[in-house]
């Protein structure tokens, strides 16, 4: 077990550090993420009220595809120098493997979305509470989204252009995240509890959590192959 | 404590048979190693040396035929078989942005070693890069990356090695060092698969050939 515990923390450790070495991918989807929402007021108009009408939904449409844009370096470039081979040839379960990729991708890509979450709420006019809700509702779904979008790279990475197809896999699979958050946020903007659609997320995530890392391991062994 | 009783491992490939691209590279393969023996794989360019590597290390399945860990179907003991296998393949899994001392310390901790800094410092003497612990990988040549990789020979205690080409870009002296490794390897019991197209000193090994195409 303590091996196991090595191994998992040794993953995390290096990937973050990886992150910091390369910092311009680490700030990509984050710039991403930001430019996009801050263009709405721009294309639409400063009018507090349509913004703070469409604000949930933009800033769930830009955090959705600012982690699909960040999603293919999960493994990409494991499956390129060969240290996915090792993932697969380690003696312990695969499935706590991916895990810790999947944590450490989130804490380099997910967490900075969710910490500049609420300078954007309050650009486009969120009331106070929905800003909460919003920074609890990403807190629960990047890492739903993180979960599944590591199976669509598992599945895609010994394809050289797997871009598209990675999108099209994934996609449908993140529709519900997307709408249970934009839902949730919405309804703590018009002063109506949002506590069902924040659950909902819950279960999503402890649904992902328990199942997803299986998959990616499944899909793993497959590219490898 | 009871006594152990010394391990001895036995790898065997029964009726073997892997297919690339709808071209059969061998069919009905036989092979096996024995504690203190290196097997060789020898044979042309694509005549399918790293495709069998692959399949016994588990990393590919093979279309007919099963490898077998003491008797057993590696598919069956995965996790007992990668605790005592050590792959060192084309891609060996260095990252250019770490340094060799952060890139081995990753690779022990994927086998769930810890490895302490003077285990490394010394490991690293010994493959000749004393100096560049703390340079990025990018920095180095070619060989000295392929020496980083190598370094996990001294760092991980492991019955079974599996080396893919590994005096790709090594010089003489390294291929030398290498040799030496391999042969105190398998002096202790251990069991070596090794594809080369480098002449390697192999002198004194009890050696089986294994030729592919």
């Amino acid at each position: 077990m303590n091996g196991a515990r090595t191994a998992f923390l040794g993953i995390v450790r290096r990937d973050v550090q990886l992150g910091f070495r390369n910092r311009g991918e680490l700030l990509n989807p984050l710039f991403f993420f930001f430019l996009v929402v801050s263009l709405f007021p721009l294309g639409v108009g400063p009018s507090p009220s349509t913004l703070r009408e469409i604000g949930p939904g933009v800033i769930w449409v830009s955090a959705l595809l600012a982690t699909l844009l960040s999603t293919e370096r999960l493994f990409r470039s494991d499956f390129d120098d060969g240290t996915l081979e090792h993932l697969l040839l380690s003696p312990h379960p695969l499935p706590l493997l991916v895990l810790a990729k999947v944590v450490a991708h989130w804490l380099i890509t997910g967490l900075p979305l969710i910490l500049v979450s609420p300078m954007l709420g309050v650009l486009m006019h969120l009331p106070s509470e929905a800003i909460g809700v919003q920074l609890l509702a990403l807190a629960l779904g990047t890492p739903v989204l993180s979960l599944i979008g590591a199976i669509g790279v598992s599945l895609t990475v010994a394809i050289r252009r797997g871009g598209v197809l990675l999108t099209l896999v994934v996609l449908p699979l993140y529709v519900p995240v997307l709408i249970f958050g934009t839902s949730g946020v919405m309804a703590a903007a018009s002063g109506v509890p949002s506590s069902g659609q924040l659950a909902l997320i819950g279960a999503m995530l402890a649904l992902a959590l328990t199942l997803c890392p299986f998959a990616t391991a499944a899909g793993l062994r497959i590219s490898a192959d | 404590m009871t006594a152990e009783v010394p391990a001895t491992h036995r790898l065997v490939g029964q009726g073997l048979t892997c297919v690339r691209e709808r071209r059969v590279l061998f069919q009905n393969l036989n092979l096996a190693s024995e504690p203190g023996q290196v097997l060789l794989v020898e044979g042309y360019n694509g005549a399918g040396k790293t495709s069998l590597l692959r399949i016994l290390c588990g990393l590919s399945d093979p279309r007919e035929g099963a490898v077998l860990w003491d008797g057993e179907d590696i598919r069956h003991c995965r996790w007992m078989f990668h605790d005592e296998l050590l792959f060192i393949g084309h891609n060996p899994g260095i990252k250019l942005e770490l340094s060799p001392i952060e890139n081995l310390r990753f690779l022990g901790a994927l086998g769930g070693h810890r490895t302490d800094e003077e285990t490394l410092d010394a490991v690293l003497e010994k493959v000749g890069l004393l100096g560049y612990e703390e340079v990025p990988t990018r920095a180095l040549s070619a060989g000295q990356r392929r020496r980083v990789a190598l370094a996990r020979l001294w760092l991980r205690p492991a019955t079974l090695w599996i080396l893919d080409e590994p005096l790709t870009a090594i010089d003489r002296r390294g291929a030398q060092t290498l040799a030496e490794r391999i042969r105190e390897h398998a002096d202790s019991g251990g069991l070596t698969v090794l594809t080369t197209h480098q002449p390697i000193s192999l002198v004194g090994i009890p050696l089986v050939r294994v030729a592919l195409g």
